[in-house]
């Protein structure tokens, strides 16, 4: 049409030129020529010119974004030593709205799967997470799945290999303390903290890849590329100047001593328990042992759920990190506190004796000694070495009844409690890992209520020495360690020693700080150490002598009960010790419990000895203390009925769950009934209304007036 | 100054040489840019579908140096043999022909295979040109006229029955020339307005192109108010022409698409212009084939995305990675529009438009009239493949298979365009002498 109008333009508008007059023909020709080019020339314009949403569909052909992981931050231990290794793993992820003509045979056996696993997977994925995002089909491929799939992925489009880096564990220890990555929880991207990962990403899912994530992860980076018509990435976008680079992660120092750790893992295998060494100088933790333990690689990679199932169904529970979670009572551990407190408060002096002869009788009920010869508590050191319960039930008593009290028992068990809070007791210290428990430490207002306000020093006598209720984790025994060994102060234990070299980096601000609690004076601590001096070396604690050590300790049995179908039924004791050294130049705190094994000096005692000379002598020597060593390597304290116990746990937990499950069916099941009520409400009033009932309304709704 | 005197090399006309080797250097650069990934993999690679484009350059110029060494004569000799030759040829398709791509075009000497009908269109423009040039000939009679028609619709005709349809749709150009030697206004007219009609029903929508196509006859009127003055048929072929427009647009198409075609004629119609089917033509039951537009849908998603400068040359991620088909042959169009932009399609563009006027200038000068039609025989078959390639790569045509003209790789194209220019230039070198 355009041409045939051109003609006619051409043809009769120039008519007056001579050389178009007499043969107007080659003019009309170049004239069809011309127009050809303006068109093509427009057509041009309007494709390349005007419209932008080509430039758009070839970007969204062409281009695509890919997120680069940096390297997690490596983790070394104090001697630099590598605690774990980054490699790279790859998972198979999916968008399942974007598959499109997949060859399913074709990949079932590419990935060696049948026909009815792949679709009960994807069924799976599609119910979890729905068409639109990624899921991950496969997590932690095999190396020679992972290269078939390299090979074949432009076939199946919808799929891609995310690239990510895991960890192994050369040493197999300390799992408890690393924690272990996983796949970011739908809970978790609710979390501000975690707001910038996305579907599929991993995260740090406790311990300290969970604290310190935002150190380790390092900063994601992104790639443009140019991939072809078979979705194979080929070049990278306009040389990649677009691009944003990713940022390694920055490695953690821990003070962690890879030796001591693997020394008191092996120590404590077999048992139930939990051991911590901590440098009382800086609160960095030397070693930190929950026992059972398991081997951190279980959780890493391919054999995740794997491992997880297996480790999570263990009657022995492996995955509960005891040392922070566990809340035990801490026995006779704790005399040296009450002692201490009792000496600050001036209700003894370390001359003061008790005349014990076996027990205790001044509550009226007999309150057993394990000693009754005469004079084994004629003063603090003796009964601190003897371990005398009737010295410190009294201790405790006079301090809390003081006459210096102006409000009587109530104000002297709220001034023992705030010395205790001040030691670190009843809440969580803070240590760099997550979950820890506060342990337990009554007050007034506690006791008011259990006994609704009548009760007396008698009422909670025993906690004097360390039994009823008074709960400690291991870690806050070790910490009460580190106070008395440093006469007053202590650091928050923590583990690591540096972030990326910077030891003052604002991470760790918290764990620089000194914690000077209370001012109880040098001469109380000195009389305390005296005596838990004495412990080990003519006391209760002597398996813990270490020759041209000056070791101060402390044994504890600690008396504990289970529920069993509603009575209270004793369990074997639990095993715990306390100790630091040396003396006067403090460079280790040790905690040690192991659960209903027996006597503080059978067990928890050569533990933490043999520890204690693992780390400031590095290695153990003589026949005997070998011999000690070879009897803990093989000793199994695991009781028969802690099976039992688990298996009831369990089944309380899971009528615990079904409860909570129920519960909230009713609360929806009521509220459906509600909402089906109204409703119904509302049709009846519109009924009404169209039927011409007196009708009023009232701020938009509407009331009946009958 | 006779120009006869002068030697050979000052009377060939460079202008057309320069352009040509200009055009065919593109056209290797578009190859190269959109094969090579790495521009420091060495050039100089046999394999590379560039190199084996340069070595069919070097054969042209070999060739092309035979024609200009040849005496002018030699053609008008030779013209009907030729034409002979090139129908038998044709022919002999349907006994020794291979099968490419669905097509029965080709011959196969041992690995070489060639297509008879891109040759034969040289030996039409010389059967023609002679036709037309022997003094017997009158082509104001009925007679002659049918007979050079059939001269041209012999071969396309043959081409037809061969399944590439492309390829015949070449010899309608050949009225072009024939046009210019006398043939009635009337039947150019038909022509372009009736290839107008038909892309602009399917390209525009019904009420837009109602009033196009109701706004072109009114201008004309207004034009032509003095001869209309004069000559008062001219109203009535106006207005017949106009009611034959709105009736095939408005009524008979959509009819057509309605009730006569089924789902998949219809769609597979709008493919080939990378269109979707309207809405009011869709029925229920035949799902949109995404397939069917792919070529033309990417080919203007890599043109689009050039912009105004392009992405820059090696940068093009539509045509280097292999998102538009054919990206070599029929559609190089798209390497240029997406790495150069509009500002190099634009000059490409001109750079056409340039040979083409250039050539037809060279027709105006001749003094033999068997050149002149010759010339004109080139510059509309130049035109014919210039006006459906690159249209059909910004969606303006249907997608036909037709080579852009020295541009595209294949060696039959490049050679056969080579030859055409040649004698062109050969015949043209002897514009002077009167040749019979």
């Amino acid at each position: 049409m355009f041409v045939a109008l051109s003609l006619c333009i051409f043809h009769f508008s120039f008519s007056s030129m001579s050389a178009f007059s007499q043969n107007p023909r080659p003019w009309i020709i170049r004239g069809v020529f011309v127009v050809l080019a303006v068109i093509l020339i427009a057509r041009l314009f309007t494709l390349q010119i005007l419209d932008d949403k080509y430039k758009v569909m070839a970007e969204g052909q062409a281009i695509f974004r890919k997120v680069v992981y940096p390297a997690r931050g490596a983790i070394i231990d104090r001697k630099g030593k590598a605690l774990l290794i980054n490699n790279v793993a790859y998972d198979l992820a999916c968008i399942p709205n974007k598959i499109k003509d997949l060859d399913t045979a074709q990949f079932c056996t590419v990935m060696g799967i049948d026909q009815a696993t792949f679709l009960k997977t994807m069924k799976k994925l599609i119910t979890r997470n729905g068409y639109q995002r990624q899921s991950i089909y496969e997590a932690g491929l095999s190396q020679e799945k992972n290269a078939r799939l390299q090979e074949n992925l432009y076939l199946f489009e919808g799929f891609e290999l995310l690239e990510r880096s895991t960890r192994t564990y050369p040493l197999g220890i300390g799992a408890h303390i690393f924690g272990y990555l996983n796949e970011v929880s739908e809970g978790m991207l609710g979390n501000s903290r975690y707001a910038s990962y996305r579907q599929g990403d991993y995260v740090g899912q406790s311990g300290l890849e969970s604290r310190y994530e935002e150190v380790l992860r390092g900063q994601r980076g992104v790639a443009y590329m140019v991939r072809d018509v078979l979705n194979r990435p080929r070049d990278s976008y306009k040389n990649g100047s677009m691009d944003t680079p990713s940022i390694a992660g920055r490695s953690l120092e821990l003070y962690l001593d890879a030796d001591l750790q693997a020394y008191g893992e092996k120590l404590m295998a077999g048992k139930i328990g939990s051991a911590i060494a901590i440098d009382p100088k800086t609160g960095g933790i030397l070693a930190l042992v929950s026992a059972p333990s398991y081997d951190p690689n279980l959780l890493s990679g391919a054999t995740f759920a794997k491992g997880y199932t297996e480790l999570s169904r263990s009657y022995t529970r492996p995955l509960f990190n005891r040392a922070i979670l566990a809340q035990y009572p801490p026995g006779s551990t704790f005399k040296p506190l009450t002692a201490l407190i009792g000496l600050d408060v001036g209700v003894i002096t370390p001359a003061f004796g008790y005349p014990c002869g076996g027990g205790y009788y001044a509550c009226g009920r007999r309150i057993g000694c394990t000693h009754s010869g005469g004079g084994h508590a004629a003063n603090l050191r003796l009964a601190m070495a003897n371990s005398c319960n009737s010295y410190f039930c009294d201790v405790f008593r006079k301090t809390v009844d003081a006459k210096k009290w102006a409000g009587g028992t109530h104000e002297g068990l709220q001034r023992w409690h705030d010395y205790l809070s001040a030691f670190g007791l009843g809440h969580p210290l803070g240590i760099d890992i997550p979950g820890e428990k506060p342990g337990g430490i009554p007050d007034s207002s506690y006791f008011n209520q259990k006994y609704h306000g009548s009760w007396n020093s008698c009422t909670m006598v025993f906690v004097g020495m360390g039994q009823g209720e008074v709960d400690m984790t291991p870690l806050q025994m070790a910490n009460a360690m580190c106070l008395i060994a440093n006469r007053g102060y202590y650091y928050i234990p923590h583990f690591v020693k540096s972030v990326g070299g910077n030891a003052q980096d604002p991470t760790l601000k918290d764990y620089l700080v000194k914690h000077t609690p209370t001012h109880i004076s040098d001469s109380a601590f000195e009389s305390v150490i005296m005596g838990m001096e004495d412990v080990v070396n003519r006391g209760t604690g002597r398996v813990a002598i270490l020759p041209g050590v000056e070791v101060c300790g402390k044994t504890g049995t600690v008396e504990n009960y289970w529920i069993l179908n509603g009575q209270k039924t004793k369990l074997d004791n639990h095993s715990v010790f306390v100790c630091f050294a040396p003396k006067n130049d403090p460079k280790i705190a040790i905690a040690v419990v192991v659960q209903n094994s027996g006597y503080g000096a059978t067990w928890a005692g050569p533990i933490a000895s043999l520890m204690m000379e693992k780390y400031l002598k590095d290695s153990i020597s003589g026949a005997s203390r070998i011999a000690l060593q070879e009897k803990m390597y093989k000793a199994n304290t695991v009781k028969s009925y802690i099976r039992v116990i688990d298996s009831l746990q369990r089944q309380k937990d899971l009528l615990r769950d079904m409860l909570r499950t129920a519960d909230r069916r009713t609360q929806d099941s009521v509220k459906k009934q509600r909402d089906t009520m109204l409703v119904r409400q509302i049709m009846k009033e519109y009924y009404q209304l169209n039927t011409g009932s007196e009708v009023k309304t009232n701020n938009g709704t509407i009331r009946f007036q009958n | 100054m006779s120009l006869g005197r002068k030697p050979l090399t000052a009377r060939i006309d460079w202008p057309v040489i320069y352009l040509y080797l200009a055009l065919v250097a593109i056209g290797i650069a578009a190859v190269y840019s959109v094969e090579y990934t790495n521009f420091s993999d060495p050039f100089f690679n046999m394999s590379k579908s560039h190199m084996k484009q340069l070595t069919w350059l070097c054969v042209s110029l070999v060739v092309g140096l035979i024609i200009i060494l040849t005496d002018s004569k030699f053609f008008l000799a030779v013209a009907y043999l030729s034409y002979l030759t090139g129908i038998l040829l044709l022919l002999a398709t349907f006994a020794l022909g291979s099968e490419v791509k669905g097509s029965h075009s080709f011959i196969k000497f041992g690995s070489f295979s060639f297509q008879p009908g891109e040759l034969c269109k040289i030996f039409t423009a010389l059967a023609l040109a002679r036709f037309l040039s022997t003094p017997e000939t009158n082509f104001k009679t009925l007679k002659d006229r049918l007979i050079a028609s059939a001269i041209v619709l012999l071969p396309c005709a043959i081409i037809i029955k061969q399944n590439e349809t492309g390829l015949a749709l070449v010899y309608f150009s050949f009225f072009l020339a024939m046009y210019r030697e006398g043939l009635p206004n009337a039947i150019l007219l038909i022509g372009f307005s009736v290839a107008g009609l038909l892309v602009g029903t399917l390209l525009i929508e019904r009420l837009p192109f109602f009033i196009i196509i109701t706004a072109i006859p009114i201008l004309i009127t207004w034009l032509l108010r003095r001869q209309l003055k004069r000559n008062r048929i001219l109203i009535v072929v106006i207005v017949g022409a106009w009611l034959i427009a709105v009736l095939f647009s408005q009524v008979v198409v959509p009819y057509v698409f309605k009730n006569v075609f089924q789902g998949y004629q219809t769609e597979r119609i709008y493919s080939m212009l990378g269109q979707d089917v309207p809405q009011e033509y869709q029925k229920p039951g035949v799902v949109p084939k995404k397939d069917a537009d792919y070529n033309v849908r990417q080919s203007k998603i890599a043109i689009g995305s050039g912009g105004l400068l392009g992405k820059g040359f090696g940068n093009g991620t539509q045509t280097k990675y292999s998102f538009v088909p054919e990206q070599n042959t029929d559609f190089v169009f798209c390497g240029i529009g997406e790495q150069f932009g509009f500002a190099g399609s634009t000059l490409l563009v001109l750079l056409y438009m340039t040979l083409l006027l250039r050539i037809v200038f060279i027709a105006e000068r001749q003094r033999s009239m068997f050149s002149r039609v010759y010339a004109y025989c080139v510059a509309s078959i130049l035109f014919f493949h210039l006006a459906i390639n690159l249209s059909m790569t910004m969606g303006l045509a249907p997608v036909i298979g037709i080579t852009l003209p020295m541009l595209s790789y294949g060696g039959t194209s490049l050679l056969s365009f080579s030859i055409l220019l040649f004698i062109l230039l050969r015949l043209d070198a002897d514009r002077q002498v009167l040749i019979r």
